[in-house]
C-alpha cells in the first residue's frame, strides 16, 4: 500500500466523519463546525489531484465565507432543537436507509472498476495553478464569468431584499418620540 | 495515487449521507448544511475527473459551481429569517405557506 494511498484513506475518513457529524448532530452550530472540517478535508482531497486553485477557493469561500454566513444565521434566529412530530414516524426512514445503502453499495461497486487499466492523462494536470485556471477562466469563458458575476449580484440584492424587516416594523426615532409625545 | 476510483466512491458516499441529511432532518438549517455536502461532493467527482483525463474544464466548472452555492446559500437564508421572523420556527415541517 503506497504512502499516497494511506493518506488518501486517512483523510477520507475524516471526510466522512465529519459529514456524518453534520447529518446527525442535535445542535445546529455543531453541525456547522463539522462542515468545516468536512470542507477543510476537501480542500486537502483536491491538492492531492493538483487543484492547488481550487483547494484555496475551497477554505476562502466555503470554510470562510459560507460556513461563517450560517453561523451568523445560526446566531441570529437562534439554534433551538427542532422537536420531532410523534405522529410523523413510521417505518419509512428504516426502509429508506435499506434502499439507500442498496444504492450506495451499487454506486461504490461500478464507480471503484470504473477507470481500472486507464492510465491517467500522460502530461499531467500543470493546470491546476492560478495562472493556469485563469488563462482558461478568461479566455474560452469569458461569457459564463460575467454571468455569475449577474448571478451573484441579483442574489446579493435579492437577499437583502428577502431578509429585509417590513416598513411598519421598523421604529425610527421620528416615530419614537411621535409616540413619547 | 495514479487512479482516482477511490475519490469518486468517496464522493459517492458523500453525496449520499448529505442526501440522507435532507431527507431525514427536520431543521432547516442543518438540511442547507446537507445540500452545501452534496455539492462538494459533485465538485471532487468533477476535480478527480479532470485529474484523470489532464482537462481544465472540470476546474472551470467547479468554479461556477462555488458560485453558484454562495448565491443559493445567501438567498436560502434570507429566505430562512423572513419565515423565522412569521413562525418562529426552523422546523421544515411549518415552512407550508404554499400548500394549498
Amino acid at each position: 500500500m503506497s504512502w499516497s494511498l494511506l493518506f488518501f484513506i486517512l483523510i477520507g475518513a475524516v471526510s466522512v466523519a465529519a459529514a456524518v457529524g453534520v447529518v446527525s448532530s442535535r445542535q445546529p452550530i455543531h453541525s456547522a463546525l463539522y462542515l468545516l472540517m468536512h470542507f477543510v478535508t476537501l480542500a486537502v482531497l483536491y491538492i492531492t489531484l493538483d487543484a492547488q486553485f481550487l483547494a484555496a477557493i475551497q477554505v476562502i469561500i466555503y470554510a470562510g465565507g459560507i460556513v461563517i454566513l450560517i453561523l451568523f444565521v445560526i446566531m441570529l434566529i437562534g439554534s433551538n432543537p427542532v422537536p420531532g412530530d410523534p405522529s410523523i414516524q413510521t417505518w419509512g426512514p428504516f426502509v429508506g436507509l435499506g434502499l439507500g445503502l442498496v444504492l450506495l453499495g451499487s454506486m461504490v461497486y461500478t464507480v471503484m472498476l470504473a477507470f481500472d487499466g486507464v492510465p491517467a492523462a500522460p502530461v499531467g494536470l500543470v493546470g491546476g495553478e492560478p495562472k493556469a485556471v485563469g488563462l482558461t477562466l478568461f479566455s474560452q469563458y469569458v461569457l459564463p464569468i460575467q454571468m455569475v458575476a449577474v448571478l451573484l449580484l441579483v442574489a446579493l440584492i435579492g437577499a437583502l431584499l428577502v431578509a429585509r424587516r417590513p416598513k411598519t416594523d421598523v421604529k425610527t426615532t421620528r416615530s419614537r418620540e411621535a409616540a413619547a409625545d | 495515487m495514479t487512479s482516482v476510483n477511490p475519490y469518486l466512491a468517496l464522493s459517492a458516499i458523500i453525496f449520499l449521507i448529505g442526501a440522507a441529511g435532507v431527507l431525514t432532518r427536520r431543521n432547516a438549517l442543518i438540511i442547507f448544511m446537507c445540500v452545501e455536502m452534496m455539492l462538494n461532493s459533485v465538485n471532487l467527482t468533477l476535480v478527480a475527473l479532470s485529474y484523470q483525463w489532464g482537462n481544465l474544464n472540470g476546474h472551470i466548472f467547479v468554479f461556477m459551481i462555488m458560485a453558484v452555492a454562495a448565491a443559493e446559500v445567501a438567498v436560502g437564508l434570507a429566505i430562512l429569517i423572513a419565515h423565522q421572523r412569521h413562525t418562529n420556527s426552523t422546523n421544515i415541517d411549518d415552512i407550508n405557506l404554499l400548500k394549498w
